[in-house]
């Protein structure tokens, strides 16, 4: 089965409207998915099919949505990887794009190198040098 | 009680009309379509039946059901 790292993960649980998300690259191979293999293989391909045939519409596609009776296809691309996910029918439309845009970030971010994403210690917050005058200073 | 039967009426024919208009937005909303955000921040929707739709649709349809298994 295709890894389902954090971010796809907290995907599902943050967004309940989406049913299935499958992440994959520009050739069709699934990077992670929230599906079995085969599920995630048959859906991967279809979305690459359905990517494609949109940018012939435009080649700065960056985000698609096929409203359907039964339910609502999404697709986001960036750069190599994309996203597609589906729902029921009338979801939210805004927010699950930003929720799948966040989760490809996300994972971006998650398959940097880890010296990269360690965090910054934090430094305690500077005092404020005050500019107010002693009530004795101001009296002289 | 003639002026009481306009007020009727004139309720009756707004209530109609939002009516009217309420129902033919849901429809418009349930009608299969494919929208197309490009980087520009342009959108074009292409409803069923248009030319490039049908292609796009059938592929989103395949797509759902893999879903669903």
């Amino acid at each position: 089965m295709a890894q389902t790292p954090d971010a796809l993960r907290e995907l599902t649980e943050i967004s309940t409207q989406i049913e299935a998300a499958v992440v994959l690259d520009r050739e069709g191979a699934v990077v992670a998915s929230t599906l079995d293999d085969e599920r995630a293989g048959r859906l991967a391909a279809a979305a690459l099919e359905l990517l494609g045939a949109a940018e012939e519409q435009g080649e700065s596609l960056v985000q698609l949505d096929v409203v359907l009776r039964d339910g609502v296809v999404f697709v986001v691309a960036d750069g190599d990887r994309v996203i597609t996910a589906t729902t029921g029918p009338e979801p939210t439309a805004g927010l699950v794009f930003y929720d799948l845009k966040s989760c490809l970030r996300a994972l971006g971010g998650e398959e940097k190198p880890k010296a990269a994403a360690k965090p910054r210690a934090r430094r305690a917050p500077a005092k404020k040098a005050s500019t107010r005058k002693k009530a004795d200073d101001a009296g002289t | 009680m003639r002026g009481r039967s306009f007020v009727t009426g004139l309720v009756v024919a707004a209530g109609s009309a939002a009516g009217a208009i309420a129902l033919g937005r849901r429809a418009a909303r349930r009608r299969e379509r494919v929208e197309l955000y490009f980087g520009d921040g342009s959108l074009v929707t292409l409803s069923a039946g248009s030319p490039g739709a049908d292609r796009l649709l059938s592929s989103a349809r395949r797509l759902l059901a893999a879903a669903r298994g």
